[in-house]
């Protein structure tokens, strides 16, 4: 009813919870002027917040998932929309029985009350279920059922009781207009246009759920989404359930194996399933709200795909389902959003500034994104680390329509699924391939995905080593397969002979997943000391190594900064954070045009050789002088190796001598042969990211970004304050500055783990993500309420032990702890090796400055 | 061209939908072309009504088993008649009986039967089919036609508005044709063994005021206002299907495409948000008041009037002020205590 | 007491019915499909009979194969057998579907046992011909009362009686056996299936029955939406301070 303004410093266009979540929390820090659309009716404009099953089960493996979660039932409960009931889920597989295990683990690493429990107990807490089918069961007591419609327009009156929000339902919109920005080759929001009137406005959020990719569309940006089918049938009246008097009185099942759940809906029960065929939607082929039958979101329902579901749940619930008066009420094909890997898509999309995605984000998560996407709106940083939901993490290959149906159909089975840290994805593959590929493959490489990228992650013609580096591993189990078969899948121990491999002789490791972004002109010193913590200012031909971060303080970034001349600088990236990266750097551009940025990935391979035998080897491919006097640690310079030009960066992150050979695209396989025949005589192996990101990585103490690296721990805790804090100006120095000020909270250790065995003898490996406890199983919490955890965790096959890094607060932070991590349901005996960032392998980095 | 027109009647007063029919009949077929088709007792008392109308010629069916009405009897009747007569075409009122009527005879005579139809072409007399539209769906939607046959069938939708033109011959004395069918001895018929009235005097078909209510009245309590108010006003209770399948009222209050179809005076909406199935049952209301919380619903911005609200809180507010009025206007108080 | 149900495979109906791009049918892509209202209370009713008189309910229908999903509806409502004539996609006149039923029904009565009852909706949900139940009672030379909201059935004396709505009131039609009658909704509240109904409907065998078709004389030029009166709503207001405002109106139109 109410009219359009003509100007309004925000537009969020979708009214369901993700965008009455946004306008409510833009509203309470100081956004006024805001303007919701959208183009169905309110209280339920027919998206998918409309049929949602509304519970929320608070674990999840991912911590920021687990947290966005956690803020979103805190939201909830304070609009009185937040019914408690509790949830089980139940295993019927042995298989299942391990995952439930390492779900407890999640739930004590981020503090989630959960407990293990009986078939008998599961019979007490849902007297309908058939406990014989059951073997084991996860409870969470506080899984709740809410009411995202009412939420929503709470949210809408909160907004509008500021005087900060126009709201205009029935609006379509038709278009967004852009324009060139000041920023050359990036474009900014400049219109919207609806058929109730254009709004003018350089800020626009598509919080449009199954529509946002159309609606993006318009504006020429990208987010990968895909609609997809999730059915759910209501069945009663279940004169048991309706005697309860409430809309839900009894906890919530989630039968994980069949991928389904059950849960109370006054006297229905309802069941939902995630096991039937993926079935994708066109997103231009969502029906009108005039065309559909219920809502756009709610399509005809397809008995074909749900009739192997209802056995399993008649066979679950026989003693209520099981009966003729008892019958299928309601069925429908709900609409929700997949993303190719299954996590939300959130912030300034990379192709237009000022427009904002918030898509792809389920019920559980809505206010909690909400609030988060107004801080970093606001604050350009949100409080819980968004890396893995940053729309940015996509390189453009990941944002094709083609990829994101292959991987939404890949990974829709897996809504319920056990999935592995470390699984691989099967469809989509093979986008982005090195120069060195096709030997990599003859090499029997075991390719794994990065940003598209296909990585070695160990080489099968490596095998040999297992037998020949047995008298150089320190613990020769190290290079026996993992008796567990869960902690050894996706694993090779040839990852470990490689890594002895190149402690003894050298090793050659593809890198070209690296992003190199060339900066260059005038202000490029200003830039690139503006962009980061380090000192920049440097001769031409240093390496800095520094953190990048938010303005918040948190970790955005960690990255190799290359001075190559008074006005040109080369910034190298892990693939992984390569895109979110550029984005960051580009939006962070004068607009003066006094610097240029110049994206080299796809021009650029690299390779990296180290070990002991690395100079020999590059000794003779170039006739440059490589010694360590001629090119010292922490320099670059260009070289030729054999006939190629070469940039080479003297610096290792896998502790020993050697460098990073960084060389035109085209002369990658010369390059990659040429190593290869040099280092025959000297012992060079291939080896893969195994060594490289993760053993190597970890003797030496070196973080990673999204494991150690995040939002949430500062530079300080991490070990990565620098000694000095330089006089420019930088982003997050403030907040840098104040946490330098203070001891750390927590401190980011190495630990080692004492005893493998399990209560039944068996070896087992924790993997990452499980809850660093006092010796008496205690979680360990720091003063900031953050609960300790397993960031990363791998073999050291020099020093012999498995380790794992963890920040603990300042009592557990000493040398020589004794504390215990709890994995699959045991706990086992760990000792801190090392607080802050000295290497457990070469303390004094001897190896790699010789 | 001769086109029949059946008349259904009370006791020699036609309804009005026959006199639609006998209208169409006129039009398609030209003046002195309409002739009527009755039944049962008092048919003949039809004639001056019909004389005026422009009908040609009565045809009144009599027997035994036409006294009563019989779907098969009187179909059959009507299929012998216009086997006999072989007019171009036969019209009716598209009623319960009228279609049942027409089907039942179009059966017998091996011919088609449009029904329902709200246009109706004759043709140039170069096409043998007449074109013509009619109504699916309750009216939602309207099917073009040809109907191809030696004797076209068809009934008109309730509330199609056909210009009736005053015969000018209204003086001629209608003449009277009876036609006794054959009916076989052992015709299996059905026939009504029982009628009863609806205890209330205001039906929900036949009410100048409908006060309905939908999901927004929330529960079988929560119609109580809109029954303080129908009384009031002197007017019937309806329903949309949402509160007949929540068990709030009985279906035979049920308003829309699978209950009754009504065209009120008014129609009072109360928390009903005009799914299709409902508007099809309402839509012939001359006007439409909308009580509802949500000011998009289709009800809302189809109606005549709204008032934006829920009804729990709007009707006795509109109960108090009616009472306020009418005592008022005839000087009524309250009584004193 | 052995009855036949006749259903139609209808489109499911959104808020706006949208039409094809040819004008010729309804746009079904998001619909779905069901059986009409009217429909469902006949399988209820002869689910119902069946249950107290013992005996077996077939289902019949004419329409394109996808029409087995609404035979299996059916029979997962409680019905015994489903019978499918494939007349393919083409909508089907009046004269045609009642013919299709026709043949098949003399198919299925051929082995000598006649079916009792025939249960029709009183008119389709989609098409509103509101004749094919009389078209085959005639020809099977069956009594036939439609609009029916009310069965009640003497075996002793093989007679239904049959309530249905008339003028201010209520008709009771008495017919012998075997007879045919159209219901309307009202009659019963259907039930909805069960899951266990949902699998054994999920794994029954359809039966298909072959007829002979020649088009009758209705012939579908193509379909329209009536225009809508663009009228402006009058808003009298907001909450308990409007009832002044329609109080008005409804002394303006004469009701007080």
């Amino acid at each position: 009813m109410s009219s359009l303004p003509e100007r309004a410093d925000v537009v969020v266009i979708g009214a369901g919870i993700v965008g009455n979540s946004i306008v409510h929390h833009l509203a309470d820090r100081g956004w006024r002027n805001i303007v919701l659309l959208d183009k169905g009716p309110l209280p339920d404009p027919g998206g998918s917040t409309g049929h949602a099953s509304n519970f929320i089960f608070p674990v999840d493996h991912s911590k920021e998932i687990t947290a966005l979660t956690l803020d979103s039932m805190r939201q909830y409960e304070k609009f009185g929309t937040l019914t408690t009931c509790g949830g089980v889920e139940i295993s019927r597989t042995e298989e299942r029985d391990q995952e439930l295990l390492r779900r407890m683990s999640s739930a004590t690493s981020w503090g989630v009350p959960a407990e293990m429990i009986s078939p008998a107990r599961v019979g007490e807490l849902v007297p309908f279920v058939d406990t014989s089918l059951i073997r084991t069961a996860f409870w969470t007591p506080s899984v709740a059922v809410v009411d995202p419609l009412q939420t929503g327009a709470l949210m809408r009156e909160h907004a509008r009781a500021l005087g900060a929000l126009t709201v205009s339902a029935n609006t379509e919109v038709l278009g967004i207009d852009t324009e060139e920005a000041g920023t050359p080759g990036t474009r900014t929001v400049r219109t919207v246009h609806t058929d109730k009137g254009d709004i003018e406005t350089d800020t626009v959020v598509v919080a449009c759920g199954v529509w946002s990719r159309r609606i993006a569309g318009m504006a020429g940006a990208s987010i990968p989404l895909t609609p997809a089918v999730h059915q759910m049938i209501d069945v009663g009246p279940i004169p048991e359930l309706a005697a309860t008097g409430q809309e839900i009185a009894y906890p919530i099942v989630r039968d994980m194996d069949p991928l389904m759940y059950e849960r109370q809906s006054g006297a229905d029960l309802e069941v939902g399933s995630y096991a039937h065929r993926p079935i994708l939607h066109d997103p231009d082929d969502i029906p009108s709200i005039a065309a559909s039958a219920l809502s756009p979101t709610q399509l005809p329902f397809t008995q074909e795909d749900f009739d192997p579901q209802l056995a399993t749940a008649l066979e679950l619930f026989g003693p209520i389902l099981d009966r003729e008066e008892v019958g299928v009420r309601h069925a429908i094909n709900g609409l929700l959003s997949l993303t190719p890997d299954g996590s939300p898509v959130l912030g300034e999309t990379p192709e237009v500034r000022g427009l904002w995605s918030a898509a792809a984000v389920w019920i559980k998560e809505g206010p909690g994104v909400g609030r988060m996407v107004a801080e970093w709106m606001t604050d350009g940083s949100a409080e819980i680390d968004l890396h893995s939901a940053d729309i940015a993490r996509f390189y453009p290959n990941q944002r094709a329509a083609t990829h994101v149906r292959a991987r939404a159909s890949e990974g829709f089975n897996k809504t319920y699924g056990i999935v592995h840290p470390r699984e691989q994805w099967e469809s989509s593959r093979g986008q982005r391939l090195s120069p060195f590929f096709a030997r990599e493959r003859e090499l029997g490489a075991q390719f794994f995905e990065v940003g598209g990228w296909e990585r070695p992650h160990w080489y099968e013609s490596n095998r040999h080593l297992l037998e020949e580096m047995q008298p150089h591993a320190p613990a020769p189990e190290m290079l026996r397969e993992r008796p567990a078969e869960w902690d050894g899948r996706w694993w090779s121990p040839i990852t470990n002979a490689e890594h002895l491999a190149m402690r003894e002789r050298a090793a050659m490791i593809d890198l070209s997943a690296f992003a190199h972004f060339d900066v260059a002109g005038p202000g490029a010193l200003d830039y690139v000391q503006r962009m980061v913590v380090a000192q920049v200012d440097r001769p031409v031909g240093r390496i800095m190594y520094t953190p990048v971060l938010s303005p918040g303080g948190g970790f955005r970034s960690d990255l190799t900064v290359v001075r190559l001349g008074t006005r040109h600088f080369r910034i190298v990236t892990g693939g992984a954070d390569g895109a979110r990266d550029l984005q960051w750097f580009t939006t962070h551009l004068p607009s003066d045009g006094s610097v240029t940025l110049t994206d080299l990935t796809s021009a650029t391979c690299t390779v990296g050789l180290w070990g002991p035998r690395a100079r020999d080897i590059l000794g003779e491919l170039t006739a440059d002088d490589v010694s360590h006097e001629g090119f010292g640690f922490g320099t670059a310079r260009w070289l030729t190796v054999d006939t190629v030009p070469v940039l080479a960066l003297r610096i290792s992150y896998v502790g020993d001598l050697g460098w990073e050979l960084h060389a035109p695209f085209d002369q990658g396989r010369r390059l990659w042969d040429a190593v290869e025949e040099a280092g025959r005589p000297h012992g060079v192996v291939p080896a893969g990211i195994g060594v490289y990101g993760t053993t190597g990585r970890l003797e030496k103490g070196y973080r990673l970004m999204g494991a150690e690296l995040e939002a949430e721990y500062d530079p300080v805790e991490a070990g990565l304050a620098l000694p000095k804090v330089k006089d420019a100006d930088f982003v997050g120095r403030d907040a840098y500055l104040r946490a330098r000020g203070h001891d750390p909270v927590a401190t980011l250790c190495t630990l080692t783990v004492d005893d493998h065995h399990d209560s039944g003898g068996t070896r087992r490996y924790p993997q990452g993500g499980e809850p660093i406890l006092t010796p008496d199983g205690e979680r360990i919490v720091d003063r900031k309420g953050r609960g300790s955890y397993v960031t990363s965790a791998g073999s050291g096959p020099s020093v012999g032990r498995y380790l794992l890094m963890a920040y603990l607060p300042p009592e557990h932070a000493v040398e020589g702890t004794a504390l215990t991590v709890g994995y699959m349901g045991e706990r086992y005996p760990v000792t801190v090796a090392r607080a802050g960032r000295t290497p457990l392998f070469d303390p004094d980095d001897e190896r790699m400055k010789r | 061209m001769t086109v029949l027109a059946i008349v259904e009647h009370d006791g020699g007063v036609p309804t009005a939908g026959s006199l639609q029919a006998v209208a169409v009949a006129a039009q398609v077929g030209g003046t002195g072309s309409a002739e009527a088709v009755a039944f049962g007792p008092g048919a003949e008392l039809l004639r001056p009504r019909l004389v005026t109308a422009g009908v040609a010629r009565l045809h009144v069916l009599e027997h035994d088993l036409l006294d009563d009405y019989s779907p098969e009897t009187w179909g059959e009747s009507l299929a012998q008649l216009v086997g006999q007569l072989r007019p171009d075409g036969v019209v009716a009122a598209g009623t319960d009986r009228g279609n049942e009527l027409m089907a039942q005879a179009a059966a017998r005579a091996g011919l088609p039967f449009a029904a329902n139809c709200v246009a109706v072409d004759g043709g140039t007399g170069t096409s043998p089919a007449w074109q013509l539209t009619r109504a699916r769906v309750g009216g939602l939607l309207y099917e073009d036609a040809d109907l191809t046959a030696s004797v076209k069938m068809l009934s008109l939708a309730a509330g199609v508005e056909v210009a009736t033109a005053p015969s000018a011959a209204d003086s001629h004395e209608l003449p009277v044709e009876v036609f006794t069918p054959e009916l076989p001895a052992d015709f299996a018929y059905s026939r009504v063994v029982e009628r009863a009235g609806h205890t209330t005097g205001v039906t929900l078909a036949t009410a100048p005021v409908v006060v309905s209510g939908g999901r927004g009245v929330a529960s079988a309590e929560g119609f109580a206002p809109l029954e303080e108010l129908a009384e009031l006003v002197g007017g019937a209770v309806g329903c949309s299907r949402v509160a007949t399948n929540n068990g709030w009222r009985p279906h035979s209050d049920q308003v829309g495409q699978t209950g009754t179809r009504i065209a009120p005076d008014l129609y009072i909406a109360c928390g009903i948000s005009g799914a299709t199935q409902h508007w099809v049952g309402c839509m012939n209301a001359k006007a439409i008041l909308a009580i509802n919380t949500d000011p998009e619903a289709p009800m809302v911005t189809r109606a005549t009037y709204a008032v934006i609200g829920d009804v729990q809180d709007v009707l006795p507010a509109v109960i108090a002020a009616v009472r306020r009025r009418a005592g008022a206007s005839t000087g009524r108080r309250p009584a004193l205590t | 007491m052995d009855i036949c149900v006749c259903v139609k495979r209808v489109p499911g109906t959104g808020s706006t019915i949208l039409l094809t791009d040819d004008g010729m049918n309804v746009d079904t892509r998001h619909l779905g499909f069901t059986i009409g209202p009217h429909e469902e209370c006949a399988v209820e009713e002869a689910v119902q009979i069946v249950t107290a008189h013992g005996g077996s309910v077939t289902v019949l229908t004419a329409g394109p194969p996808e029409a087995e999903e609404q035979l299996r509806y059916a029979l997962s409502l409680g019905a015994d057998r489903g019978v499918l004539i494939d007349t393919g996609p083409e909508e089907l006149d009046a004269e045609q579907t009642a013919s299709a039923l026709t043949q098949a029904i003399r198919q299925l009565e051929s082995g000598g046992s006649r079916f009792d009852m025939l249960l029709f909706g009183n008119e389709s949900a989609d098409a509103s011909h509101y004749q094919v139940g009389i078209r085959v009672a005639c020809a099977l030379e069956l009594p036939m009362v439609g609009g029916v909201k009310g069965i009640q059935i003497d075996e002793a004396a093989g007679t239904l009686d049959l309530r249905r709505d008339a003028a201010g009131g209520i008709e009771v039609y008495r017919t012998p056996l075997p007879a045919a009658v159209a219901v309307a909704e009202g009659l019963n509240l259907p039930r909805y299936p069960s899951m266990r109904g949902r699998l054994r409907a999920m794994k029954a065998r359809l039966d298909t029955v072959e007829v002979q078709l020649e088009p009758g004389g209705l012939r579908k030029r193509g379909l329209r939406r009536p225009a809508e009166q663009g009228s402006q709503t009058v808003m009298l207001g907001t909450g308990p301070e409007a009832a002044d405002a329609v109080a008005d109106v409804l002394e303006e139109l004469g009701v007080v």
